[in-house]
């Protein structure tokens, strides 16, 4: 029993239902591993003895009927969870314990899971590499160099570090496909609309959007199919049948066809990131699917626009941490213009604020026609580019990012090259599609490397069955050494 | 009447300058909760109790449209005869101050949900045409208190999120007069169509008032100012005059006028400025993400048109031709809903005519004295349509039915009842009358013959003399003919 930790969710799953194990000693297991790793900085709130508690709960009525039965699970500190501090990585919101409980979080928690603790993230999910946290940074536990990825830095580290048995990422521009390549996990953005929004601190609403963050791909369909679900109370849900992901995996994709598009060839992109492609590439023909040269002429304009619809709504969305309600307040400033200044001076960070500037300037009178507008019409000829492909292909294969993880620091003082990290993931945003990063193979250096499969607007068993399909026989699996216990 | 009576100039040395306004006005949909959330709209509550997460713009609240108050703003755009835009977008206007919880004002900028329409104003000199620019929906602030404490500012958001329209008018209006008959006309549609209470006293209808002068037949507008926030037509009109003239002893020493925000001072009577076109906000204006665009089938606004009431300047021209009221009873008898159902009541039990006179003279000074509402009058309808009713039959007398008004008034009264009782019948037998006007006459033989030889104005005296000896009771019109024929004889 003493490995439990390191197997997949849907393993463990199995183990509470047939007795193997109660969901307390599972629960226990998890918080010695979250206490012998504290170096990796992956928690920024704990919630052991209400987790023991509702352990307990489901030992003394176990009900195995529920998807997500018995099992404690960290979430990353973007979800509200009611009268547990939620901080977004943010000083402005230290200490903040909202009153309510996201959709998303609900929804796992309806379907037996329950809290184990919040995980670190960039600030206001403004990040590549979990650095811009104001509880500090990330570390990976592939090395204790590395950054984990961003914005969902703690989740994916305590995922690969064995401190929670699946999780729950958000995903603006990558921020869940990135930090999952980074360690070698799964992670998938869902379609936009497909996961609630409420009750999520928000970064750039049209483009954020709640995923799963695994060991594997049946994992992610779990995890998916009990979060997502129609929400009225956020108003870009969708509203469509709730789907069995887990129940309907399948990995026959005989005759499929798999976008490869050319776009993706980056300049000064590593080789072992186009041989790694090639390898997916090859592992998917040989399973029976098509490979078709397709073209997505608007890429090279993703990220620029991508970096201006962001910005833009996040400098609203984040407008109404000003000190007044609830969060951080300065106690400095003799009036009101001066008290907000000091607060946001203070409570943000150097990332969140260099953001908030790009944002209030592209929207300014007079600029607001040159870029904002111009982006949003950008953005659609980026949507019509994978409308147009899909009339051809089942799904898009690509490398999720152009290098495995970087060094901490390596590239803080330089912002746009931390912005080119997300060069594969932000086209899929801007377009709302579902993508899903997975293992596929180790750089030189022995660091994970990821593929990207970009599937149709709620289509997100397709990839899922490809993802199964590629991961039984792709032969890749995480050896991590704990080192930091 | 003739339109240059009316004309509302000022005169300056160097020449005549007429005054140009525009009103933005601010009307509070009538609904039970607010544009984006739950809560309560209800005026009166303690501070702070109607607030939601979403009101008070907590982390991670998301905004759901209330579809009544879509509805609301669908039903004033069609009663303003305006266009209802299928499509419309909901935009964030963003700025800071501590009674706006989210940072930004949802409204709608680029794409309103009501388009051009008008208002037919009803002036002493004829009709006149309003032209509006557009309607949209967008959220209230907060109030902040800033007198109950020395050193600190209370916020109060009940308020913050409940739907307002804002209907912009064209710079169609030209004097104090035209703007009160504006908003008054604004806010009769809008009761008309319970899609807002028009209350000004408790915010429900205020405007921004723009305002510019140019000499008298110039084509070009003049610089305007906006008053800001202006809640009452009574304040609108002096902020108007005040402006108007602070804006022409500008031109007239030659100055320039800037173009700025203001506000009206009610203690001082004046304007000042608030902030000038340089210190305007920028609101980076840009689409609610958070909000889809708002996509109305045209099935929708077919069947709020079909449920649409009767609106006041339809009924107005029914009145006209139905009743047969002329166009000035029956703008009146229109000018509010209860008004008008009150005197449709009346007129089906009466004589429509009569009754709209009776209407208009005594039952409305008789409201006005008591500070009553036409709701909650003292008389209803059915005993006032028979008091009418009595009057025309001739039972009572115009004078006396002035007596059998007074104590309808006091004790609620049905008329007859008070006529029996009080023995107030008029005497309309022409045999009782030819009795008492016979035994004036053998009275007063000497005036009657004063009579036949030529002096006719002794008729008044032996009218005078019957209404005297039945106690005011005599039938006028029956004493009249049967005097005539009496002394011919």
């Amino acid at each position: 029993m003493s490995n439990i930790t390191n197997q997949s969710l849907s393993e463990i799953l199995e183990s509470i239902k047939s007795k193997k194990i109660s969901s307390l000693e599972l629960t226990q297991a998890y918080i010695k591993n979250i206490e012998n790793a504290k170096k990796l900085n992956a928690f920024v709130t704990t919630t052991f003895d209400q987790a023991l508690e509702n352990a307990k709960k489901f030992d003394n009525k176990p009900n195995n009927e529920q998807l997500l039965s018995g099992v404690p699970l960290a979430v990353k500190d973007l979800f509200c969870t009611e009268n547990v501090k939620t901080m977004a990585g943010s000083n402005i919101l230290n200490n903040f314990v909202p009153s309510y409980e996201s959709t998303v979080t609900k929804n796992l928690w309806n379907n037996g899971a329950f809290l184990l603790g919040k995980l670190n993230c960039d600030e206001f999910a403004m990040g590549s590499s979990n650095e811009t946290s104001f509880f500090g940074n990330v570390i990976n536990p592939i090395g204790d160099h590395l950054v984990p990825g961003g914005s969902s830095g703690g989740s994916s580290s305590a995922l690969a570090a064995d401190l929670t048995p699946a999780t729950i990422g958000t995903d603006t521009g990558g921020s869940i496909r990135q930090p999952a390549s980074f360690t070698g996990t799964v992670g998938l953005k869902p379609t936009y609309g497909l996961c609630s929004r409420w009750g999520i601190v928000a970064f750039a609403s049209s483009l954020d959007q709640a995923g799963p963050m695994t060991k594997t791909v049946n994992d992610c369909s779990i995890m998916l199919e009990a979060m997502s679900g129609f929400d009225e109370k956020d108003s870009t849900s969708i509203n469509k049948k709730k789907e069995t992901y887990s129940k309907n995996l399948k990995d026959n994709i005989k005759g499929l066809k798999i976008g490869i598009p050319k776009e993706y060839r980056v300049d000064n992109m590593p080789k072992e990131i186009d041989e790694l492609w090639e390898k997916g590439k090859k592992i998917l023909k040989d399973l029976g699917a098509q490979l078709i040269d397709i073209s997505l002429p608007h890429t090279k304009y993703a990220l620029p626009t991508y970096y201006i619809v962001a910005p833009a709504e996040a400098s609203s969305n984040l407008a109404r941490y000003d000190g007044v309600r609830y969060g951080y307040r300065s106690q400095k400033g003799k009036d009101l213009i001066e008290m907000y200044e000091n607060t946001r001076s203070e409570g943000f960070g150097d990332e969140v604020k260099r953001r908030i500037l790009i944002g209030t300037y592209v929207l300014s009178s007079g600029y607001y026609d040159a870029y904002y507008l111009k982006a949003q019409k950008v953005r659609q000829l980026i949507k019509k580019d994978f409308d147009d492909s899909f009339t051809k292909v089942d799904a898009i294969l690509t490398p999720s990012t152009p290098s495995s993880a970087f060094k901490i620091g390596e590239k803080t003082n330089d912002p746009v090259s931390m912005y080119l990290n997300d060069i594969f993931t932000v086209p899929v945003n801007l377009a709302g599609l579902p993508a899903l990063s997975l293992p596929a193979g180790l750089d030189k250096q022995g660091y994970p490397l990821g593929l990207q499969l970009i599937g149709k607007a709620l289509d997100e068993q397709k990839i899922l069955n490809i993802g199964y399909a590629f991961e039984k026989n792709c032969g890749y699996k995480n050896e991590i050494k704990k080192w930091w216990s | 009447m003739s339109k240059e009576k009316f004309d509302y100039f000022i005169n300056g040395e160097k020449g005549k300058y007429e005054v140009v306004i525009g009103l933005e006005v601010h009307a509070q949909v009538l609904s039970n909760s607010k544009l984006f959330s739950g809560s309560s709209t209800k005026f009166g509550a303690d501070p702070n109790k109607q607030v939601s997460l979403i009101d008070s713009a907590f982390p991670g609240m998301l905004p759901v449209i209330n579809e009544e108050c879509v509805k609301q703003a669908v039903r004033t755009g069609l009663g303003l005869n305006a266009k209802i835009n299928n499509y419309s977008v909901f935009d964030r206007k963003n700025y800071f101050y501590a009674d706006l919880p989210q940072g930004y004002q949802i409204s709608q900028y680029k794409n309103p949900i009501v388009g051009e329409g008008k208002v037919l104003l009803d002036m002493p000199y004829g009709s006149k045409e309003i032209g509006i620019e557009r309607l949209h929906l967008e959220q209230d602030a907060g109030k902040s208190i800033h007198d109950m404490d020395p050193s600190s500012t209370y916020v109060d958001l009940n308020r913050s999120g409940i739907a307002l329209m804002e209907i912009v008018s064209k710079p169609h209006l030209r004097s104090p007069d035209e703007v009160n008959a504006y908003i008054k006309k604004l806010r009769t549609i809008m009761r008309y169509l319970g899609t807002c209470d028009g209350n000004m006293q408790e915010g429900s209808l205020r405007a921004d008032v723009n305002v510019s002068v140019r000499k008298v037949g110039d084509k070009n507008f003049g610089t305007r100012c906006e008053i800001k926030n202006v809640n009452s037509i009574k304040f609108m009109q002096m902020a108007i005059e005040y402006e108007a003239h602070r804006q022409v002893e500008l031109l007239e020493d030659g100055k320039e006028i800037d173009q700025e925000t203001r506000l009206f001072d009610t203690k001082k009577n004046e304007t000042r400025s608030m902030r000038s076109k340089e210190d305007a906000h920028d609101y980076r204006y840009f689409p609610d993400p958070d909000l889809l665009p708002l996509k109305l089938e045209q099935k929708l606004i077919d069947d709020l048109k079909k449920s649409l009431p009767e609106l006041p300047d339809n009924k107005k021209e029914r009145f006209i031709q139905e009743y047969g009221l002329n166009s000035y009873e029956a703008n009146v008898l229109v000018s509010e809903k209860e008004i008008s159902d009150y005197y449709e009541e009346v007129a089906k039990l009466s004589d429509k005519k009569l009754a709209a006179t009776w209407m208009m003279g005594d039952l409305f000074a008789m409201l006005n004295d008591k500070g009553l509402n036409i709701s909650n009058s003292p008389i209803s309808a059915k005993n006032f349509a028979e008091l009418v009713q009595s009057i025309k039959s001739g039972e009572i007398s115009g004078r006396i039915a002035k007596e059998v008004f007074e104590i309808m008034v006091e004790s609620g009264d049905n008329p007859k009842k008070i006529i029996e009782s009080k023995g107030m019948k008029q005497q309309s037998d022409p045999k009782e009358l030819e009795k008492i006007i016979n035994e004036i006459l053998s009275k007063n033989k000497d005036k009657v013959e004063q009579y036949k030889a030529g002096k006719e104005k002794l008729f008044g005296f032996f009218v005078g003399q019957v209404m005297k000896l039945s106690g005011g009771k005599a039938n006028p019109q029956l004493t009249n003919e049967i005097l005539k024929k009496l002394l011919k004889g």
